[in-house]
């Protein structure tokens, strides 16, 4: 043990690159613990809004469009199928087909975004916008500015969470073709992998809260 | 020894660059340390300020406005830019991997990063001062922060920086105490300080990324009337101070949570006895850790939330003092019959506990509703809680600072002018403090500029008080600048302490420790071992 | 040691991913489906129920939670414990003001929004 081979991956403070992937990871979850509480901050004004307002809820939820974010989920669940199978490609040391694998998430992850476009401008047309610019008047029950302010901001932050999580992964495709990973070490895909399995997973929360029941 | 003794982390790498990107944890704790000094050379520059214009009712030398920013500077400074990174950031940094025999924190790019980040919300923060000061305290309540034409933006973007930072090292500590331990350190073989920051750690990550939502919304609402804080478009401006509590409470254990773990190293290593109730006092910091998410709404029984939820925040509240007094109990039982050595970070201790009772005390006061309808935004809650962040956080955290500066300059500072300086501190702050009770329980309130002529002359010891609690930290700051240049060298282990980061030269070499870490002893074994010129010995 | 990094490794078979994906798809078609009948009150309840499923099975499978450290499990389960008490405590207010004394108050802005759109 003392004098184990030392990888150019492995850092000076760990003693095995086995404690430097499971410390990686450790971080990580902890990582996603805070996003998961970053979150829940809009998840709890959603969950108090609708308890006071919940007629208003039911009925401008109904505004929002079934079929695309129905395909979004679809998308963003493919996405995460493919960034999964890209690890498991580097596990057996299929480079190649990690490569297309991250190229595919990225084009699904792109292709989500393109579709939630369309939803934004289509809102922006008719004026069903947070707060004070909330011009839409399709809706009878009080307060529907409120919803799209919860639509909004939870939708925008889960898309700005998105847009990151491409930047990432482009990040470790580059390095990818740049050879710097093999089945030995492969811990920052994983750690990309773990972070967009999360936002996978705020969306499947999302779409029926906003789009389903409202 | 003496030939590798010229070497270490300070000398080893030289030039500006090797300290802005150096990864090691004490050069990144040393850059905290300069960091969050001066922020409380600026937050104490506003304090005085605020006292000397209360010397006299009306106006003395500054407008109302001027005196609303200074509260509100004041408060932001000390609470975000010294209070929350004094101790785990500055101090944690240096000691925690030192304490578990460990070359560095687990991510120390995570950890340099974390310290840009803080000096990027500082710049935010600064830049709300120049352009136009906020005005709202530190608190940020809606509606005022989302009317006000003050700078609300700039400053609580500073505040939302500095909580991913915070978020940072609370990761960064989680990852290193859960992985990097050396081989043979069991959790319950930890230092207490470990404990401490570990617990503090919890709170930072599970309550900073509320804030920062909050933060976001309120910056939305300022900046695109999105309505939810809004009353007149049917959103609730109480929301706010829930989101805002529920990171700000467990917070204030943020803050005071690692000041309990230098305590509980000083008051063993003082005693030269095995601490007492070693796993009650691990346990009762995570404890805190869990019951400081239960209580914020005790922030909160005059906002017009239900009785409801006062009732239940009230009851829950008193469920704090429990593990707190298992630490102050443990702590004095450490004490009894210890071979009590009174060098001045050992006097911190002690006015620690003696301040720390007070400060918490009074909180179990407020705690309860009856009592809090009345104290309510009164001096009396001014009092409190400076008694616990200042008499607790502070005095802990130079407690800690002076303990550890041998090691990390590998200077001696004059013991003579410390123990003087602590005498200062100790006095002016109960003179300011103290003074401070009498005048909420006769309805002063707090952040008013004006106030009734009765008044006049405890505000004016109030203010007498602030100058000899200045005039501490003025010494306190030449004895401490003086000993960079001019201190004695210091002993590896001038104190007589058993844990890890005494066993290593002063100050430590760039990996921490020449060769394997040897763990032969826990940390408070001072029955069966004992320190003489440097040496471990068994008795 | 290199033998020890391996053995950490645990690699799942394709035909794993593939299902879980595949159970993933139809119970978002489910959810789907139902929403167009009306529980009720229930309605939240099937759809966070399906929900919680899809995400278990996300965290489970693709996450790799059921083959790792229970540490990492934990965590995560820590979240949400942290959660349901921000949300659950904040809601002991939200739900239940005024039931022991009345809200005494008027009204602040006569032309606000929200008294226009009861008009």
């Amino acid at each position: 043990m003392e004098h184990a081979e030392h990888p150019s991956y492995l850092q000076h403070h760990f003693a095995d690159s086995q404690q430097q992937e499971e410390t990686a990871k450790l971080g990580m979850w902890i990582f996603l613990l805070t996003e998961v509480l970053l979150f829940g901050g809009l998840f709890a004004f959603y969950a108090i809004y609708r308890a006071w307002h919940p007629e208003m809820f039911v009925e401008a939820h109904k505004v929002l469009d079934i079929p695309m974010g129905a395909l979004n989920t679809f998308v963003l669940i493919t996405s995460s199928l493919t960034m999964a199978l890209s690890i498991r490609a580097m596990q057996v040391n299929n480079k190649k087909q990690t490569i297309w694998l991250l190229v595919a998430t990225l084009l699904l992850a792109a292709t989500f975004l393109v579709i939630k476009y369309f939803e934004y401008s289509h809102k922006f047309h008719l004026g069903q916008l947070p707060g004070k610019y909330y011009t839409y008047e399709g809706i009878t029950a009080a307060n529907p500015h409120i919803f799209f302010s919860i639509y909004f901001t939870m939708t925008g932050l889960h898309g700005l969470h998105v847009v990151i999580g491409m930047a990432v992964i482009t990040w470790v495709l580059i390095r990818t073709i740049k050879n710097n990973f093999s089945s030995e070490y492969y811990t920052p895909i994983e750690m990309t992998g773990l972070y967009w399995h999360l936002v996978d997973l705020i969306w499947i929360f999302l779409f029926p809260l906003l789009y389903l029941i409202g | 020894m003496s030939s590798s003794a010229s070497v270490n982390y300070l000398n080893e790498f030289k030039g500006i660059k090797s300290w802005l990107f150096t990864l090691d944890h004490k050069r990144i704790g040393v850059m905290y340390l300069f960091g969050v000094m001066i922020s409380f050379l600026l937050g104490g520059v506003f304090a005085v300020v605020i006292r000397l214009e209360l010397l006299n009712p009306g106006m003395d030398f500054i407008t109302a406005d001027t005196y609303n920013q200074m509260f509100t500077l004041h408060g932001a400074v000390m609470i975000f830019l010294f209070i929350i990174p004094a101790i785990p950031a500055a101090l944690g940094n240096f000691v925690l991997p030192l304490m578990i025999g460990a070359k560095d924190v687990a991510f120390p790019r995570l950890n340099l990063a974390s310290w840009y980040i803080y000096v990027i919300g500082a710049v935010f923060a600064l830049y709300s001062i120049v352009a136009g000061a906020v005005d709202t305290g530190w608190t940020f309540y809606a509606p005022y922060s989302t009317t006000t034409s003050t700078s609300v933006i700039s400053m609580t973007l500073g505040a939302f920086t500095l909580g991913f930072s915070s978020i940072f090292t609370g990761v960064n500590f989680i990852a290193t105490v859960h992985k990097l331990r050396t081989p043979g350190m069991t959790w319950f073989k930890m230092p207490l300080m470990v404990w401490a920051l570990y617990a503090t750690a919890v709170i930072q990550i599970l309550a900073t990324p509320v804030l920062g939502i909050t933060l976001v919304l309120l910056i939305l609402e300022r900046a695109f009337g999105i309505g939810i804080f809004d009353a007149a478009m049917g959103g609730d401006p109480v929301l706010f101070q829930h989101f805002f509590w529920f990171y700000s409470h467990p917070a204030v254990y943020i803050m005071v949570l690692p000041g309990m773990g230098i305590i509980s190293e000083l008051i063993a290593t003082f005693s030269q006895k095995k601490i007492f109730g070693y796993k009650l006092i691990a346990y009762s910091s995570m404890a805190i850790a869990l019951i400081s998410f239960l209580v914020w709404g005790h922030h909160m029984f005059t906002s017009g939330q239900s009785e409801l939820a006062s009732v239940v925040f009230s009851f829950l509240t008193f469920f704090v003092g429990i593990p707190s007094g298992v630490k102050m109990f443990n702590w004095m039982a450490t004490m009894y019959k210890g071979r009590i050595k009174l060098d001045s970070p050992m006097l911190w201790a002690m006015s620690f506990m003696f301040l720390f009772a007070i400060g918490g005390f009074t909180g179990i006061m407020l705690g309860a509703i009856s009592i809090d309808i009345h104290m309510h935004d009164t001096y009396f809650v001014v009092a409190h809680f400076h008694y616990t962040m200042m008499g607790g956080t502070v005095i802990a955290f130079f407690g800690g600072l002076h303990y550890w500066w041998p090691k990390i300059w590998g200077r001696m500072y004059n013991e003579t002018l410390a123990k003087i300086s602590v005498f200062l501190v100790f006095i002016g702050f109960n003179m300011t403090f103290f003074t401070q009770f009498f005048l909420g329980s006769q309805g002063m309130p707090r952040r008013y500029y004006n106030y009734l002529d009765k008044f006049q002359p405890l505000h004016a010891f109030s203010s007498y008080g602030s100058w000899v609690l200045a005039a501490g930290f003025v010494l306190m700051a030449y004895y401490l600048i003086h000993s960079l240049y001019k201190g004695e060298k210091a002993p590896n282990n001038p104190w007589g302490a058993l844990s890890l980061e005494w066993q290593t030269q002063s100050p430590p070499v760039h990996h921490n420790f020449e060769g394997e870490v040897v763990l032969d002893h826990d940390p408070y074994d001072y029955d069966t071992r004992m320190v003489i010129d440097d040496k471990l010995i068994k008795k | 040691m290199t033998e020890n990094v391996h053995s950490h490794h645990h690699i799942l078979p394709l035909s794993l991913y593939f299902t879980i994906a595949g159970i993933l798809f139809v119970l978002t078609g489910i959810t789907v489906g139902v929403s167009y009948y009306d529980f009720g009150s229930f309605n939240i309840v099937v759809a966070l129920t399906i929900a919680v499923i899809k995400g278990s099975l996300v965290a489970l499978y693709f996450m790799h939670l059921r083959y790792d450290n229970k540490l990492y499990g934990a965590i995560l389960v820590l979240s949400l414990v942290f959660l349901s008490i921000f949300i659950g405590l904040t809601m002991i207010d939200t739900l239940y003001r005024g039931e022991i004394q009345p809200i005494e108050g008027s009204v602040i802005n006569e032309n606000a929004i929200i008294y226009e759109q009861n008009k």
